[in-house]
């Protein structure tokens, strides 16, 4: 029998499926004279589908906001619109701070007040934290496990981070802030949008205490905030109507308290 | 659509590649990131009418090669990576771990080859224009690419078969 010379270069494309009929049945000839070799060739394609089956499911992934921000005009608008959010905040706080100081409140606020500043915390690590575009969280949704654990314990409570995919939006991940009663724990969120919300959540002087949603606008930055139990939590967003916040707020109290 | 569009549309791919090239992720969207920025900045190199896609991968791979000339010099040797410490197979959940660990062993120009060639479905002449090399380079290192991973699976499955026996 006559044999005809196949290359290891027409294998490799045999096994990428990329060999014309004539030279695909050539290699298919060969091979079948050769199990070792045909072996060789059907685990190569084995070893592709594997690895699509486990790359393949990244393309599904959102996008984070910082790639598109990498591509120019758009993008820089939206940084400046956040910093001027953010100044606009700072005035309104100073303004507030200072119409307070003009009162001369002593410390023991009303129970109201209290959430009202912790909207008004909740406000600010929105405007300072979710224009960041290398370093949004400090530990990311990847390692969601650790980072639940880890705020917890510092906040001294079992925390959770709400899944809110249901509402459109995927975990990033968290952080930890000093707030007025200990550390806070700071989770964000984002959409396929790329529109971000950050969830405030902190431990309660006052515990066994529960309010209903309250909703505060601190600059451009609005915010639902309320008490359950032994936690206060705020949500926030820059870019996020009221009525959409509020869906995303209910979403978050349904699923801590199941 | 104008090229940003286009940039934008190629994230996920450009993701995905990343994500198996260097295996960790947030370390996968940094070099994604430093490509965009890159190939944001030096668009008016890119020629109209030409390969957007096998563009950008150049850039990448660029961009890549850089990062690790400056970080882990050892990885540009034509050698294999130390061995690593090996659990044996358990079950469907640690074969995406294992493969993820052996095409981490593969030498760095060889598993752009093959990942290219793979998941990206590249032409063996696009592979060969996105990393500036001979097409028939692309072609040996897609063969001992592809022969060290089968070898290297094959061994691991060995490994779990004597675990089972012990």
């Amino acid at each position: 029998m006559s044999e005809v010379q196949i290359t290891e270069s027409e294998l490799q494309a045999y096994a990428d499926g990329r060999l014309d009929l004539a030279r695909s049945a050539a290699v298919e000839a060969w091979l079948a004279a050769r199990p070792d070799q045909a072996e060789r060739v059907a685990e190569y394609r084995r070893i592709a589908e594997a690895l699509r089956a486990a790359y393949d499911p990244v393309l599904q992934e959102p996008v984070p906001e910082r790639f598109t921000q990498a591509l120019g005009a758009q993008p820089r608008l939206q940084r400046y619109a956040a910093v001027a959010a953010w100044m606009a905040l700072g005035i309104a706080i100073g303004g507030v701070a200072g119409w307070q100081l003009h009162e001369s409140r002593p410390a023991s606020a009303p129970v109201a007040d209290v959430g009202a500043v912790m909207a008004r915390r909740a406000a600010i690590a929105h405007a300072t934290y979710s224009p960041e575009v290398r370093h949004p969280v400090e530990v990311g949704a990847d390692q969601e496990a650790h980072l639940v654990g880890w705020l917890s314990k510092r906040l001294g409570a079992p925390l959770r981070a709400p899944k809110l995919e249901a509402v459109g939006y995927s975990l990033v991940g968290g952080r930890l802030l000093p707030g007025d009663n200990g550390p806070v724990a700071h989770f964000m969120y984002q959409s396929n949008h790329g529109t971000r919300i950050t969830l405030y959540v902190r431990t309660e002087a006052a515990s066994n205490r529960e309010t209903a949603f309250r909703y505060a606008k601190e600059g451009n930055v609005r915010v639902f905030y309320w008490v359950d139990r032994k936690l206060g939590y705020a949500l926030s967003s820059g870019d996020t109507s009221k009525d959409d916040l509020f869906k995303v707020a209910n979403a978050v109290y349904q699923q801590l308290n199941p | 659509m104008n090229e940003a569009q286009r940039l934008v549309d190629l994230i996920p791919r450009l993701r995905r590649y990343a994500r198996a090239l260097v295996g960790d992720r947030a370390a996968a969207d940094d070099l994604v990131q430093d490509t965009l920025e890159r190939a944001w900045a030096k668009l008016h190199l890119y020629r109209r009418g030409t390969d957007l896609r096998a563009w950008l991968f150049t850039v990448m791979h660029n961009v890549h090669v850089n990062r690790v000339r400056a970080t882990r010099p050892m990885d540009m040797l034509d050698d294999e990576m130390p061995e690593l410490a090996q659990r044996p197979a358990q079950g469907d959940g640690l074969l995406v771990r294992d493969l993820e660990r052996a095409i981490a062993r593969l030498p760095a120009e060889q598993r752009a080859v093959l990942l290219l060639v793979t998941l990206e479905d590249m032409s063996y002449e696009e592979v060969a224009r996105a990393l500036a090399i001979p097409v028939g380079t692309v072609m040996s290192r897609l063969s001992r690419a592809r022969e060290k991973l089968r070898l290297m699976m094959l061994g691991q499955s060995a490994a779990a078969k004597l675990t089972v026996v012990k």
